[in-house]
């Protein structure tokens, strides 16, 4: 793989973007820095299907297209189908010796949204892991159905203010807690699963180059924070991103092969769980004397999370 | 950075029509096509060593969108990148480890550059979109004392 340096940021600045400007993605949207930095980390052809979602109607907007390398679309559910399709047709070419250019090294990368990877497209990325297709699934992890006005999906925390859960009199918000897809993934069968957020730029490169060098199946969780549903200021995509890494909401790690899990971010100072929820509008209602008791839910799983990785980690399973 | 195509025009292009196409008119399953040559190997050129075609959104523009701007000084910059790498729009021109300068065709006006630049005073500010970058820069605030 051909890959663009990612040692330091000047380095990496001198990479060519493959992410076109004026998509119309809200300005402050962090699936924009997700999807630009994976185009950069690589100099590779990139094939690149996505599910629908604000990724999807923001930057194929006829007749526009952001995308400088080939892109497809299909249906909501079907990205992962669409990258194992183009996939097993690519090596069957190659087989038979019909492909144009043979030699130049190409890429698969499905792209979805939290709803089009938790819910909706569950069962078709399964059967394209299952299969084992070379390809890596990126989820743009906003925890909500963004694009269709904040529906609850099963990447919704406990407690968040959606539409379909709102928080009122008699209500918290959402009740369920969040779906554990990295677990999922790597029980599944994926050679490379991570979760990743675009404040730590570098370890989210280091990350999507592990993935795409990697053969076989790759799954890599992104927290994309959406400025509309989470409701902060567009201006502070990075302070809440760094709140949600350094309060351990979003811990970031990786799993090879199903077996060994590597935490690969440890803050240096761990903040209350509450700065970071205190930061975003979906999640004002928990401060209510009535809701003390989500908060210190909220806190007891993030701490049962973080000791249960680092004890995985630490006993290298 | 022109913008090759203006509001008016979108839609229209690609059947020829003097009306504005409608959903149902929309041509199925039309290959939009980035750039007018060969793009084999289109990761390895820069922008403005690219032809790009009239589909591709670089030749479009979202400045409307904005009613504040952020404004670059180059005086304070130290050129560390952190505006790039998490600019939602890729609006920051970043050469040769060099920041030249704002695209404004393609600034949403978000102000994360802004937040994220490490520099006191900060070499990007947010100013309104009616402000000229020159008067901006006159009134650059001083460097802040820190406070002990």
């Amino acid at each position: 793989m051909a890959i663009t340096s990612v040692k330091n940021l000047k380095e990496f600045s001198t990479s060519n973007d493959r992410f076109e400007g004026a998509h119309l993605l809200c300005p402050g949207c962090a699936h924009s820095m997700i999807v630009r930095e994976l185009m950069n980390c690589t100099d590779d052809n990139l094939v690149i299907s996505t599910n629908t979602g604000c990724l999807e109607v923001s930057t194929a907007v006829y007749p526009y297209t952001s995308w400088d390398t080939s892109w497809i679309h299909i249906g909501f559910e079907n990205a992962a189908t669409a990258a194992a399709g183009a996939e097993a047709m690519y090596k069957a070419r190659k087989r038979k010796g019909t492909l144009k250019n043979p030699d130049a090294p190409v890429k698969f990368v499905a792209f979805g949204g939290d709803g089009s990877t938790y819910d909706i497209g569950f069962q078709w990325l399964s059967g394209a892991v299952e299969r084992g297709h070379n390809f890596t699934y990126i989820c743009l992890d906003n925890e909500n159905y963004a694009n269709t006005g904040g529906q609850r999906s099963s990447a919704t925390p406990i407690g968040a203010s959606t539409t379909t859960a709102p928080a009122g009199r008699v209500s918290y918000g959402e009740k369920r807690n969040k779906k554990d897809m990295l677990a999922i993934m790597a029980a599944n069968g994926a050679s490379y699963v991570a979760q990743v957020a675009p404040n730590k730029w570098k370890n989210m490169a280091q990350a999507f180059q592990k993935a795409l060098s990697t053969d076989g199946p790759c799954y890599i969780n992104a927290m994309s924070a959406c400025t509309t549903e989470w409701k902060f200021d567009p201006k502070d995509t990075i302070n809440i991103s760094d709140l949600a890494t350094d309060s351990l909401a979003f811990p970031l790690y990786e799993i090879i092969n199903g077996t060994e899990l590597n935490i690969t971010y440890r803050p240096k100072n761990v903040l209350p769980v509450k700065d970071y929820l205190a930061a975003q509008g979906r999640f004002k209602h928990l401060f209510k004397p009535e809701n003390a008791h989500v908060l210190e839910e909220w806190q007891k799983r993030v701490d049962e999370k973080w000791e249960y990785l680092q004890r995985r980690e630490e006993a290298r399973v | 950075m022109s913008n090759v195509l203006s509001n008016e025009k979108r839609g229209m292009r690609e059947l020829g029509a003097e009306k504005k196409v409608g959903w149902n008119e929309v041509t199925h399953g039309v290959v939009l096509h980035s750039f007018e040559d060969d793009a084999a190997d289109i990761a390895l050129r820069k922008a403005e060593d690219r032809k790009y075609s009239e589909f591709s959104s670089y030749t479009a523009t979202v400045a409307s969108w904005r009613v504040i701007k952020p404004v670059y000084n180059r005086d304070i910059c130290i050129d560390c990148q952190n505006c790039w790498v998490w600019c939602p729009d890729s609006s920051i021109i970043s050469r040769d480890k060099q920041i030249l300068g704002i695209d404004y065709d393609h600034c949403k006006g978000c102000g994360v550059c802004v937040e994220v630049c490490p520099t006191n005073p900060k070499s990007l500010l947010m100013f309104g979109e009616a402000l000229s970058s020159d008067d901006a820069i006159a009134q650059w605030p001083v460097k802040e004392k820190k406070e002990k």
